[in-house]
């Protein structure tokens, strides 16, 4: 379980805190339809490069908390964000190998996951949430996907 | 879902137990959907995970509030001194309503005496600023500074100065949850405020919409129709303005006619909102069970601690 050492997880946690607080942070209202989900992104990398130590426990976790912030029912994102961890876990030797384009196509398929989740947990719970602008974040973050693997990089290398 | 535990292909030690542990906190998160949707079991949890969220939200909030106070504190002179002569002779009208207001209420209360009804109950009211504003597009929530600590409590009224904003949904310690009338999920108990005709207003999911599914064709009910909180249902307060009566469409072959309203409030450009507290009404007999008598809560020390001059009661009804 320790095969990094404990300096290395201070900005990985950092990383994760500051995508929950993008996650939060007010943006003007045309902009919220395509606010990328950072912290599925960000727990996307992390699991791809340490499954060992960042996997579907720290996605629990941080699901919950995503779960309050945002006001949605308990274990809702939790849930999603699990799923989406296990499958990147799960496949994450195949992944590393992939060209960058390949991997922002399976970010997509990932986030598409995601989203599909919270939106059958709404449908489920009777939650309202219609339209088709439920997808934007998808696509942003599938386009954001390789900008933020050069950030996550910078900071893998800044931490060893 | 992949098969959890065929994991031979890879070589690595964790396979197996990640199976595992997905399985198990999948089942915990469903376990947990189905307690939280069913009834509020949870609130515990969701305080004590508010709790981390709170400084986030603070940081967070930090640069629109920097940005907010510079440009208060930079502003002109003379603009400072415009919105002085403009607040001092809002200030001079808002008075002199009020004291038509005061005998008036007076009155209600004798009359109401008089006919052994129940006095109505007066309300208090304190300000509370918007922390940050729902990042999911499609449930309208604020969130705003005051929690327990200030005596919030579940399903209180948030007003702003023009009308009814929403309820709260969610009082944390330092900070709580309101959803807006807005939101696709929140109903309220209205009636007109010309002919006391009562029903519900839904939320549509927009800022400048109300829709009212339940009205029958021959209701009566015409545009520019004032809707105001009837105090049926739960802890709102009676009296308060809602939306105005934007359109009405009446389809013969329908049960129901097509009614919408626009909020009173400026739903989407609050900065501030108001809190209300039913306080103990000055005739000492009232029925708990009438009106917004349930709302029992001590709010003699919460609307006066900090010395703030804005408890009144009631709004201006046109």
């Amino acid at each position: 379980m320790s095969d990094v050492r404990i300096s290395t997880h201070v900005p990985i946690i950092l990383s994760i805190v500051a995508a929950l607080m993008l996650s939060i942070a007010p943006m003007p209202g045309w902009a919220d339809p395509f606010r990328p989900t950072w912290v599925v992104l960000t727990l996307i990398y992390w699991s791809l490069t340490l499954p060992n130590n960042y996997s579907v426990g720290s996605a629990w976790i941080a699901g919950l908390i995503l779960d309050v912030a945002e006001g949605t029912l308990l274990g809702q994102h939790a849930l999603a964000l699990c799923l989406v961890v296990y499958v990147t876990v799960k496949f994450h030797l195949q992944l590393r190998q992939f060209p960058m384009m390949q991997l922002s196509a399976t970010v997509f398929a990932l986030l598409a996951l995601y989203q599909f989740i919270l939106f059958w947990i709404n449908g489920v719970a009777g939650v309202n949430s219609p339209a088709v602008t439920y997808w934007g974040p998808v696509v942003t973050g599938a386009l954001i996907w390789p900008l933020l693997n050069i950030v996550f990089v910078g900071i893998r290398q800044r931490a060893r | 879902m992949a098969a959890p535990n065929s994991n031979s292909q890879f070589g690595t030690s964790f396979s197996p137990a990640l199976g595992f542990r997905f399985l198990l906190l999948a089942s915990l998160s469903i376990l947990l959907l189905i307690i939280d949707h069913r009834d509020n079991h949870l609130d515990a949890v969701r305080k004590a995970i508010g709790a981390t969220v709170y400084p986030l939200r603070i940081v967070v909030d930090a640069p629109v509030s920097a940005w907010r106070w510079a440009n208060e504190t930079t502003a002109s002179r003379n603009q400072l001194q415009l919105e002085n002569s403009r607040l001092s002779t809002e200030r001079l009208l808002t008075k002199a309503r009020l004291q038509r207001y005061a005998a008036l209420e007076a009155e209600n209360a004798r009359l109401r005496e008089m006919l052994e009804a129940t006095a109505r109950v007066r309300e208090q009211v304190r300000v509370a600023e918007i922390m940050s504003v729902s990042s999911d597009p499609f449930r309208h929530v604020l969130v705003i500074d005051k929690g327990t600590h200030d005596n919030v409590f579940d399903g209180q009224a948030v007003i702003d100065a023009d009308g009814v904003v929403g309820q709260i949904i969610e009082a944390g310690v330092l900070s709580s949850q309101a959803m807006l009338i807005s939101d696709p999920g929140h109903d309220l108990p209205v009636e007109v405020n010309r002919n006391g005709l009562r029903t519900i207003a839904r939320g549509t999911g927009e800022f400048d919409r109300l829709d009212l599914p339940f009205l029958p064709n021959n209701a009566d009910i015409e545009p520019g129709d004032l809707l105001v909180t009837s105090g049926r249902g739960r802890a709102f307060p009676a009296g308060y303005p809602v939306a105005i009566v934007e359109s009405v469409t009446r389809i013969p072959q329908e049960p129901f006619a097509a009614v919408t309203a626009t909020p009173a409030a400026a739903l989407d450009q609050v900065r501030e909102v108001m809190l209300i507290w039913a306080s103990t009404p000055d005739k000492t007999e009232v029925e708990p069970a009438a009106e917004s008598g349930d709302v029992v809560e001590e709010p003699g020390q919460a609307a006066t601690a900090d010395g703030e001059p804005d408890s009144s009661e009631g709004e201006t009804h046109e």
